[in-house]
C-alpha cells in the first residue's frame, strides 16, 4: 500500500520514475537487513544468556531462584532481594521524576513563550547528555555524604511512628535505596521530559482555543483539553523512564550500598540486579556467574514486559485519539 | 532530486567501508598474536593479550612499560576485569595469559577442555586490616576478634575483647563502622578466607568473592573505595591491599599469627609468610595464616595462568620471555609498588617450570 502511494507522488517526474524500481528496491532490502540484524542480535542474546544461565536454573530451582538468600560464599542464589530492590529504586525514581518532568512540560507548552523555551529544552537534554557513571560518582562522592545528614535527622524524627518509622529508619550511610532513586529520578527527567513534550504539543491548537473560549482558565483548559488528549503518551513516556530506571547499572552499583537484602527501610542500603552484576561479575564462577548471568535474562524480560505495556498503552490512546 | 540520490549512495558507500574497516581491524587483532613467527629468540615481535586478576594490574602495568626496553619489538597487553574474568578469556582463547588471584576453581575445570594450564606465581602482597581511631597508634588484633567486628558483633571500640588484645591502651568508646568491598574481589575471598582458617567457629559467613556482610557494613568500590570510607569516617575499620592502604595514608592494625605474634604488614612479613606456604607440584599455595614467627597472617597471592601447549613457537617464546620477566628481573619493581616479591624457594621452582611452556608432549590433551 505505502508504495502504491509512493509511486502516486513519483508520477510528474517521468524520467525518474523509470529509475526508481532498482534504487528503491536497494533501499529496502538495506533497511530490511539492517531490521533483521537487530532483531536476530537480540535473540541470539537471549539464547546465549539464557544458555549461560541454565546451571543457575538448573540447580536452585523455581524456588530457589525467587527466594530471598544470595550467599556465594554458602553457594545461595536467590534473586528476589535484587529484584526487589530494582523495583523499588525505579518506583522511587518514577514518583519523584514523573510529576517534575510533566511539570516541566506543561511549562515549556502552556506557559513559558517559545523563544524561553528553547533554551529551557536544552539544558534538560543535558542532562541526559551526562554519562552514567558521571552520575554514580557525584552520587557517592558529593549526593550521598551531604543526603546523609538529612537521612539521619528525618530517621531520628521518625523512630516510633508506625509506618513512616518503617520506611525511614534510622540509615546507616548515604548509600541506600532513596540515593539510588533519586539518582535514578535525575537521570530519566529529561526523557519524560521530552516524550511528554513532544506528547503535549501535538494538542490541536483548535482545542486549546475551543477551551479557552468557553471560558476556560489555563488550568482548566490544561485539564480539559490537554490531558484528555496526551494522557496515553505520557503514560507511555513514563513507562519507557520507567524501563531505564530498572536497567541502569553503573550509577545504582555506585550508590545503592551493595547489600542483598529486602526491608522496608528506604534510607538502608539494598542491591538491584543491573548493580550486582556489575559489581559481583569480575570475580564470580560456577553457579555464582550462572545467576549473575540468569540475573540478566530476568530483567531482560521484566523490560520486555514493561516495554511491551507501554506500547500497548501509546497505541491504545492513539486510537482512541482517531477515534474521537 | 538527482543530487540527493547520489549523496544517499555516497553516504551508504561510506558507512559499508566504515564496516569494512571496522571488521578487518577486528580480526587483525584477533590474529596479531601469530604474526612473524621467524624472528630469532633474541629479539622477538608480537602480541601478547593477559587480562583478569585487578590485584596484578599495576605489577603488569609497570612490568609491560619495564619489559619494553627488554623485548622492544613485543607488545604486551593487560587488561584488568577481575580474576574470574580473566580465567574466562584464557579458557575462551581471547588471550594468551590470564591473571588470577586463585587457582581454578573445581566448578571451571570443564572450561579449559582438558587442557594443562601452568601457574607461575608472580606475586604476593599483604592486606590491611586499616582502621581510623586518631588516637589509637598500634591497635593489636586477632583473627577471632577481626570476625565478631566483620560480623557486626563487636560494635564499639571499647569492647572488652579488643581491649584484651590491647592491654594498657584506652579506647574510645566510638561505634564500629565496618568497610568492606561493594564489588566482588580476591581481597574479599582471601580476606574471608583468613577468617575460616584464623576464627573456626567464630566466623559463619564462609569464604568467597562477594560474602554476605551485614546490612550494617558501608560497601566501597575496589580497594580505593573501601580505603576512602576508612580514611573519612572515625570508627571506621576495613580491608584495604597494603598498596592501596599506603597511598591513602592509613593505618594499619599488626594481626596476629599463627604462632601467636603479632605481626605488622610489609613487603617482608608477607614474603615470610609465603616462603612458609606449603607449595603444590603445580606452584599453587596459600600463604594465609602462613606458619612462623615473623609471617603476615593475610598474605595473598597471585597467578599468572598460562597454557602449557602454545599454537606456535613464536607464542612459545614471548610468553616465555614475558612471564620470566615478571619472575626474575620484574621482582625488583614489586617493593615500591606495594607488592612482596616471591621468596626465592617459590621463584627458583617458577623458573624452572619457564621450560614447560610449549612442551605440548607432556599435556594431557
Amino acid at each position: 500500500m505505502s508504495t502504491i502511494t509512493r509511486e502516486d507522488q513519483a508520477v510528474p517526474a517521468s524520467a525518474l520514475s523509470e529509475r526508481r524500481p532498482l534504487g528503491d528496491r536497494g533501499f529496502q532490502v538495506l533497511a530490511l537487513a539492517a531490521g533483521l540484524l537487530v532483531l536476530v542480535i537480540l535473540v541470539l542474546i537471549a539464547i546465549s544468556t539464557t544458555q549461560q544461565a541454565s546451571s543457575w536454573f538448573s540447580t536452585e530451582g523455581v524456588t530457589g531462584v525467587f527466594s530471598t538468600t544470595w550467599n556465594p560464599a554458602a553457594g545461595k542464589f536467590g534473586a528476589l532481594a535484587f529484584i526487589y530492590g530494582t523495583l523499588i529504586t525505579a518506583a522511587i525514581a518514577i514518583v519523584m521524576a514523573v510529576p517534575v518532568s510533566v511539570g516541566i512540560a506543561l511549562l515549556l507548552t502552556e506557559v513559558v513563550p517559545p523563544r524561553w523555551a528553547r533554551p529551557i529544552v536544552y539544558v534538560i537534554d543535558l542532562l541526559a547528555v551526562v554519562p552514567s557513571v558521571v552520575w554514580g560518582l557525584w552520587g557517592i562522592l558529593v549526593f550521598a555524604p551531604w543526603i546523609a545528614g538529612i537521612y539521619s535527622s528525618i530517621g531520628s524524627a521518625v523512630t516510633g511512628v508506625p509506618v513512616l518509622g518503617a520506611l525511614f529508619g534510622p540509615p546507616t550511610s548515604g548509600a541506600s535505596f532513596f540515593t539510588a532513586g533519586i539518582i535514578l529520578a535525575f537521570m530519566i527527567t529529561p526523557i519524560v521530559t521530552s516524550l511528554s513534550r513532544e506528547v503535549i504539543a501535538t494538542v490541536p491548537a483548535i482545542e486549546r482555543e475551543g477551551a479557552y473560549a468557553l471560558g476556560a482558565t489555563r488550568l482548566e483548559m490544561i485539564r480539559g483539553a490537554v490531558w484528555p488528549h496526551s494522557q496515553g503518551g505520557i503514560v507511555g513516556a513514563v513507562l519507557l523512564g520507567l524501563g531505564r530506571a530498572m536497567g541502569e547499572t553503573i550509577a545504582a552499583a555506585l550508590v545503592i550500598g551493595s547489600s542483598a537484602t529486602i526491608t522496608s527501610h528506604l534510607f538502608a542500603p539494598g542491591d538491584s540486579m543491573p548493580a550486582v552484576i556489575a559489581n559481583e561479575f569480575g570475580e564470580a564462577s560456577g553457579v555464582f556467574r550462572a545467576g549473575l548471568m540468569g540475573l540478566g535474562v530476568l530483567l531482560f524480560i521484566m523490560t520486555i514486559i514493561i516495554n511491551i505495556i507501554a506500547r500497548g498503552i501509546v497505541q491504545r490512546s492513539a486510537r482512541r485519539q482517531r477515534g474521537a | 532530486m538527482k543530487g540527493r540520490r547520489s549523496r544517499q549512495v555516497t553516504t551508504a558507500g561510506v558507512a559499508l567501508v566504515a564496516t569494512a574497516l571496522f571488521l578487518a581491524a577486528c580480526s587483525s587483532s584477533g590474529s596479531s598474536s601469530s604474526s612473524s613467527p621467524g624472528s630469532s629468540s633474541s629479539h622477538l615481535s608480537g602480541t601478547l593479550n593477559g587480562s583478569g586478576s585487578t590485584f596484578q594490574l599495576t605489577f603488569q602495568q609497570q612490568a609491560i612499560s619495564g619489559f619494553k626496553s627488554v623485548q622492544p619489538g613485543m607488545t604486551v597487553n593487560y587488561g584488568g576485569g577481575g580474576s574470574g574474568k580473566g580465567r574466562t578469556d584464557l579458557a575462551s582463547g581471547v588471550t594468551n595469559y590470564a591473571g588470577s588471584d586463585s587457582p581454578i576453581p573445581a566448578a571451571e575445570q570443564a572450561n579449559f577442555k582438558g587442557k594443562t594450564v601452568l601457574y607461575f606465581p608472580d606475586v604476593i602482597g599483604p592486606i590491611t586490616v586499616s582502621y581510623n581511631l586518631p588516637s589509637v597508634k598500634n591497635l593489636k588484633l586477632s583473627a577471632p576478634v577481626i570476625a565478631n567486628i566483620f560480623q557486626g558483633k563487636i560494635t564499639t571500640w571499647n569492647n572488652s575483647a579488643i581491649a584484651a588484645d590491647n592491654p594498657g591502651v584506652s579506647l574510645p568508646k566510638t561505634p564500629i563502622v565496618v568497610a568492606r568491598r561493594s564489588d566482588s574481589s580476591g581481597t574479599t575471598q582471601n580476606f574471608s578466607e583468613f577468617l575460616v582458617k584464623g576464627a573456626p567457629g567464630v566466623w559463619t559467613l564462609g569464604t568467597s568473592s562477594t560474602i554476605n556482610w551485614p546490612a550494617t557494613s558501608r560497601g566501597g568500590n575496589g580497594n580505593g573505595g573501601v580505603a576512602s570510607i576508612v580514611k573519612s569516617t572515625v570508627g571506621a575499620i576495613g580491608y584495604v591491599d597494603y598498596a592501596d592502604a599506603n597511598a591513602s595514608g592509613l593505618t594499619f592494625a599488626t594481626i596476629k599469627n599463627q604462632a601467636g605474634d603479632y605481626v605488622a604488614p610489609s613487603v617482608s612479613s608477607a614474603t615470610a609468610a609465603a616462603s612458609k606456604a606449603t607449595v603444590a607440584p603445580n606452584l599453587t599455595f596459600s600463604a594465609i595464616w602462613a606458619p612462623g614467627a615473623s609471617s603476615y597472617p593475610i598474605t595473598y597471592q597471585s597467578w599468572v595462568l598460562v597454557y602449557q601447549a602454545q599454537p606456535n613457537t613464536n607464542d612459545t617464546k614471548m610468553l616465555q620471555a614475558y612471564t620470566g620477566y615478571l619472575i626474575g628481573a620484574g621482582q625488583k619493581l614489586l617493593p615500591q609498588l606495594g607488592y612482596a616479591p616471591l621468596p626465592s624457594n617459590i621463584q627458583q621452582m617458577a623458573q624452572a617450570q619457564l621450560s614447560k611452556i610449549g612442551s605440548a608432549a607432556a599435556s594431557s590433551s
